[in-house]
């Protein structure tokens, strides 16, 4: 991705920023100009609550360029509370971990590095449910 | 020492508090042991049980961020009313751009904000928090948000590899009336000491070996914690909580009884032996820690320490409101029970240890 790119991008990246449908008032990921689901324009800009769960996945052993350092990682389809499914890689959970139906919510981690003296691309991913631990009444 | 208003506390006009607070730590844990076993086989002297390692795909940003998002979800302030993003660390991601305008985006704060990244050894983040206090203690502004955080480096094999962790975490300063812990007096207390330091293009840092210990850590952090009871006029006893920079088990317990506190008072947020130095993080997830627990009318003195060296010391009490907020984010303990271990291989890879060309 070039520096202009990732940039115009940083909001829904960094954040899950997509749109809500003032028409259909379906839920939209990512951002674009004419609504997926029936096709009118102008949409109100929402960002996503994050929670979702693992649709299905794959681990990705042979990464493309710029992605190597990270492999082997998990990427998943997750389908998002609000509707959308979304394609991401997961993270904080080993390969053998992830299994499909698994309650998933986005983190803001770093998916690419340019090189040594390149920007660093930040995204979103997801991982499994952080725990709470039980707590004394 | 008197200045110029009498008194060496520093205090803002208008009373302010920590509004929303907020913890880091990651997932991985590297065992003392390990470092041991690859370096000096020396398994008695072992100065922490394990410490938190940063992921592959984590840096003082990511980082930043979960602590930051954590810290409003327990404010419940419109984002936009925040007119600082202060993020303090010895790890930044670029030596030339800002961390702070990253997690400025990411939480929506942008772009009526200052943002800025501070700079001071592990006493980074309680310069932002220092500095967050004055500018909404001023009035310049309702909202202020403060960052320690790190993803501390160690020379492989050095002492300071046991240690070197990753973790901190975010401080929202606001009006004292909505705040969980109203802020009631600081201290900063400074000298140009080298006891750690690393150069502008140096990977790991060094340091001045048995220096880092009397000169460095304990005059700074037992002066500014003596210095802020005195001029309070408060005793060790008036303390349910004590926080001091952890960058090992035995120096802020050292500290604490050298200060009069009995071990109980620093239980609660000593979390090195189980996460590590986490630097710039290190008083602050401690703190942090402290206020997953305190009760209202509790009184908390956090001291940081940073090399080059310096502590700020700071009194808090707790408010009525921190029952509500407190599990409107997950506690420091959970993530600190979110824990995978790893081997030295494993960690040197995540660390960027091994020279791949």
């Amino acid at each position: 991705m070039t520096v202009a790119r990732t940039w115009r991008t940083r909001r829904q990246r960094y954040s899950l920023v997509g749109e809500r449908c003032d028409h259909c008032h379906n839920a939209i990921f990512p951002p674009r100009d004419v609504c997926p689901y029936c096709a009118e324009p102008a949409q109100t800009q929402m960002a996503l609550s994050g929670r979702g769960t693992v649709y299905s996945y794959t681990t990705v052993y042979d990464a493309p360029a710029g992605f190597g350092e990270f492999a082997p990682y998990p990427v998943a389809l997750v389908k998002l509370e609000e509707g959308p499914m979304v394609t991401a890689q997961l993270t904080d959970v080993s390969p053998e971990e992830v299994t499909i139906g698994m309650p998933v919510e986005m983190v803001t981690r770093k998916i690419q590095e340019q090189g040594e003296e390149g920007v660093i691309i930040y995204n979103y991913k997801f991982r499994p449910q952080l725990q709470r631990q039980a707590r004394a009444a | 020492m008197a200045k110029q208003n009498g008194s060496v506390l520093l205090r803002p006009q208008r009373a302010v508090g920590i509004v929303g607070y907020g913890a880091y730590v990651p997932r991985y844990r590297l065992p003392a042991s390990e470092v041991a076993r690859v370096w000096s086989g020396r398994m008695d002297t072992l100065p922490i049980k394990e410490k938190a390692v940063a992921g592959l795909d984590e840096d003082t940003a990511t980082m930043s961020i979960e602590a930051a998002r954590n810290a409003l979800a327990r404010a419940r302030v419109d984002p936009h009313r925040i007119r600082a993003v202060w993020v303090g660390s010895e790890s930044h991601p670029y030596a030339v751009k800002p961390t702070s305008t990253i997690v400025a985006e990411a939480l929506d704060i942008v772009p009526l904000t200052s943002a800025a990244d501070w700079e001071f050894a592990c006493k980074a983040g309680t310069e932002a928090l220092q500095a967050a206090i004055a500018l909404v203690g001023s009035g310049m502004a309702d909202y202020a948000l403060s960052i320690g955080m790190d993803t501390a480096q160690g020379r492989p094999g050095d002492a300071l590899e046991y240690t070197a962790a990753a973790g901190g975490a975010a401080l929202l300063v606001g009006p004292a009336e909505e705040s969980v812990a109203r802020f009631e007096a600081s201290l900063s207390y400074v000298t140009d000491t080298p006891d750690f330091w690393r150069r502008a293009h140096a990977h790991y840092p060094s340091h001045g070996q048995r220096f880092t210990g009397e000169p460095a850590y304990f005059h700074h952090i037992t002066s500014a914690a003596r210095l802020i009871m005195e001029e309070t006029g408060y005793g060790p006893a008036d303390f349910r909580h004590v926080v001091l920079h952890q960058p090992n088990t035995k120096f802020p317990q050292r500290a604490a009884t050298m200060l009069g506190f009995k071990p109980e008072q620093i239980q609660a947020g000593l979390l090195v032996p189980v996460i590590g130095n986490t630097y710039a993080g290190s008083s602050l997830v401690g703190f942090s820690a402290v206020l997953d627990v305190a009760e209202p009318g509790d009184r908390v003195l956090v001291v940081s320490f940073g090399s080059g060296a310096g502590s700020d010391a700071f009194i808090f009490q707790v408010t009525e409101r921190i029952h509500e907020v407190r599990d409107l984010a997950p506690r420091t303990s959970d993530y600190i029970a979110r824990r995978t271990v790893i081997d030295y291989a494993t960690y040197a890879r995540f660390r960027g240890k091994m020279l791949m060309k």
